[in-house]
């Protein structure tokens, strides 16, 4: 299981067995997205799957995070999406309203993003073999001229941004399947990114060396690979971090790290810091981009490492997720 | 967020850091230890060491339930777990502690019907909803999780549901304190008292550790600031050469304990004639087990228990490492053969675990060093 949560496991078998064996030229980071030049045209094209339970929480659904999670996928590699596929595999049984339900929340998020789906396949497995139902979606996006992505351009002095509070998808997740007893006013935050991305794009052009959405295994680990593949300290602070309290609340509760919880509808970014000020102005003006706020800064100290420094002159290195609190979140 | 934030102030724990200095003499090597995991987790998820003067050393003690639970322990759950009628539960921080034939995550995926809860109540009505499955809940902890074991027995024997047994490995905070301070190579000067137990036993149970053993104690809480005035008291202590038990973490802890919840750990459990503790060996009236009056629901009862009893990989340090002689990165595995993800010793695993706790918060950080906080 710990291989699909994000964290350190799933990128030993990124690293160790998807890499060597599938791979036609090695890639020299492995972002969210991939560029294929087709005749001269440069296009950008990623996929993911969706097995989340339970299939609809407070503020969204399966349908809805199949769509956003591609469309960010694309958006913080640089590129808008132009058009989707989608796979569904569904198990014997499954509700056809919940099906149709799916399908229309699909529908609207596409709307909402900009991007049409233009194909799909469908296949349905017995009873039993399945968690009622998968969705994967691959999406192909034209590449956002001017920007030059990567972990190669990360400098010390750059700014860390993040998008908005932290960990309301993971959390709105753990609290939806009931087994806690928890109750709080969540929802979680997916929705597309695009939108503050182009923002962040058009104001600090090659100032904007990187990003990412922080979905499983959350920013830590996010952090972490940024950290790892340019080899850079990586220093945030705690104070500095948006989370609300209800999410802290819990994480409280339940011993865990709100750096470590999923997010859907948040990204991360690396400005130089000539332009961090304006690159934030310019998220922040964009509708749903009002809580983004500058969290740290990269240094070259300790190398390859996240540091979260506290108010008082203490820190702590938050490594990247092991294992799983909260499986199959999205 | 109320009763966190006042106790994180940055403010006021640098005042209090100050007076952590201004207490301690700069000619004398203090030694400090944390009984409790919970504790340790906090110095390394708070970076207290990066605030606190290199003349005070902070020990971590043998408070941590996963930790201190001998290998076959494990095993033996797991033995009467594969039984295709058993649903196992145990709390998640069980999970990815390895037995010597893997963990119960491990086994989980092999098919195992195995589930994580987060009280016992939990795994009582998972019997109730299963009543043609046998629901076992492997019970570890201090006195901390005990008495919420033995309310769950006393439910399960009202209600006379039979599909429920425990696999106690209930475990007693004093009798390890007395080891750790029996045992020749160590050295200390003065404990950090565990805050949550403390909330069921009281604070009269560590008396003889100051009357005794000559050396203070301070009940303390969890956050920042309430470890390092639990640190001002016990400093204050030993300037004025006097050894006694107080109380810091007041809000919570009465001196007298929880005297509902003595009640019914009295009522369920009886102690063990001797128990074993990794990395401390067997230890006399150090564990709980069940009485005979709840002979019905106990797991090592109502099964055949292998009682397997494996031996620590040779190379692993644990034992040193839980009574403080040595610091978990001066373990031969430590961060090589042994990481969180492929523990080898307990003590990587649970976040309260001393090497876990290490090993994901500080052993990439320089040296302790004042931190400029991050620029924002």
């Amino acid at each position: 299981m710990a291989h699909g949560a994000g964290g350190k496991a799933t990128r030993r078998l990124v690293d160790g067995l998807f890499v060597p064996l599938l791979y036609s030229a090695v890639p020299d980071s492995l972002g969210d997205a991939a560029r294929v030049d087709i005749d001269g045209t440069s296009v950008a094209i990623t996929t993911d799957s969706f097995v989340v339970t339970p299939l609809s929480f407070p503020g969204g659904s399966i349908g809805e995070l199949a769509v956003n999670g591609t469309v960010n996928d694309l958006a913080v590699s640089g590129a808008t999406a132009v058009a989707l596929v989608v796979s569904f595999i569904l198990e014997a049984g499954l509700p056809t309203d919940v099906l149709e339900t799916e399908v229309r929340a699909m529908a609207n998020a596409a709307r909402a993003a900009g991007v049409h789906i233009v194909a799909g396949d469908t296949k349905v497995v017995e009873h039993g073999k399945a968690d009622r139902m998968y969705i994967a979606t691959t999406g192909i996006g034209r590449r956002i001229p001017g920007l030059d992505l990567g972990p190669s351009r990360v400098r010390p002095g750059d700014r860390i941004i993040v998008s908005g509070p932290i960990g309301d998808h993971g959390m709105t997740i753990l609290l939806a399947r009931g087994e806690l007893d928890l109750e709080a006013d969540l929802r979680s935050d997916t929705r597309p990114v695009l939108g503050m991305v182009t923002a962040l794009a058009d104001a600090a052009g090659p100032a904007l060396r990187w990003m990412r959405d922080p979905t499983r295994g959350g920013v830590a680990t996010t952090l972490n690979e940024l950290a790892i593949d340019c080899g850079l300290a990586l220093h945030v602070s705690e104070a500095a971090i948006p989370v609300r309290d209800a999410v802290r609340g819990a994480c409280e509760l339940l011993g865990l790290d709100p750096l470590h919880i999923a997010n859907e509808g948040q990204f991360l970014a690396i400005v130089a810091p000539e332009k961090a000020d304006a690159a934030l102005a310019a998220i922040q003006a964009t509708a749903g981009g009002e809580a983004a706020c500058i969290i740290g800064d990269v240094r070259t100290e300790p190398a390859a490492a996240v540091l979260v420094t506290t108010g008082y002159g203490g820190g702590r290195i938050v490594d990247m997720l092991v294992g799983d609190p909260l499986p199959r979140i999205c | 967020m109320k009763f966190v934030d006042e106790f994180r102030d940055p403010e006021v724990i640098t005042r209090t850091a100050d007076e952590i200095r201004s207490l301690a003499d700069p000619g004398r090597h203090y030694r400090l230890m944390e009984v409790c995991g919970g504790h340790t987790h906090a110095i390394y998820r708070f970076g207290l060491k990066d605030v606190l003067p290199p003349n005070i050393e902070l020990i971590h003690g043998p408070g941590c339930p996963v930790c201190v639970l001998p290998m076959g322990r494990i095993d033996d759950g797991l033995a009467l777990g594969r039984d295709p009628n058993v649903i196992f539960t145990a709390f998640g921080d069980m999970m990815r502690v390895p037995g010597a034939h893997g963990s119960p995550l491990e086994r989980k995926a092999n098919g195992m019907d195995v589930r994580i809860v987060y009280s016992p109540t939990d795994a009582l009505k998972l019997a109730r909803a299963n009543p043609d499955k046998h629901v076992m809940f492997f019970a570890i902890g201090f006195e901390t999780t005990a008495p919420s074991t033995a309310l769950t027995l006393k439910r399960a024997k009202a209600e006379g549901i039979r599909n429920f047994s425990v696999f106690c490995n209930h475990v007693t905070i004093i009798p390890a304190i007395r080891a750790i301070l029996d045992s020749p190579d160590m050295r200390l000067d003065a404990f950090i008292g565990p805050g949550h137990v403390s909330t069921v036993i009281g604070c009269r149970p560590y008396e003889w550790i100051a009357r005794d053993q000559g050396r203070p104690i301070v009940v303390s809480g969890f956050e920042p600031l309430d470890m390092l005035q639990s640190i001002v008291m016990l400093l204050r202590q030993l300037k004025q050469g006097v050894a006694i038990v107080e109380n810091q973490y007041k809000r919570v802890v009465p001196w007298e304990g929880n005297r509902a919840a003595l009640a019914a750990m009295a009522e369920v459990f009886e102690l063990r004639p001797f128990f074993e503790w990794r990395g401390l060996g067997f230890i006399s009236q150090s564990a709980l087990r069940i009485r005979d009056t709840y002979a019905e629901w106990d797991a090592e009862r109502q099964f055949q228990v292998p009682g397997v009893r494996v031996t620590d990989p040779k190379a692993a340090q644990c034992g040193e490492v839980l009574k403080g002689v040595l610091k978990p990165v001066q373990c031969k595995l430590f961060g090589r053969e042994c990481t969180p993800e492929r523990p080898v010793g307990a003590l990587m695993v649970s976040s309260e675990g001393s090497c876990a706790a290490y090993y994901n918060y500080e052993h990439r950080k320089a040296a302790s060093t004042r931190l400029e906080p991050a620029t924002v």
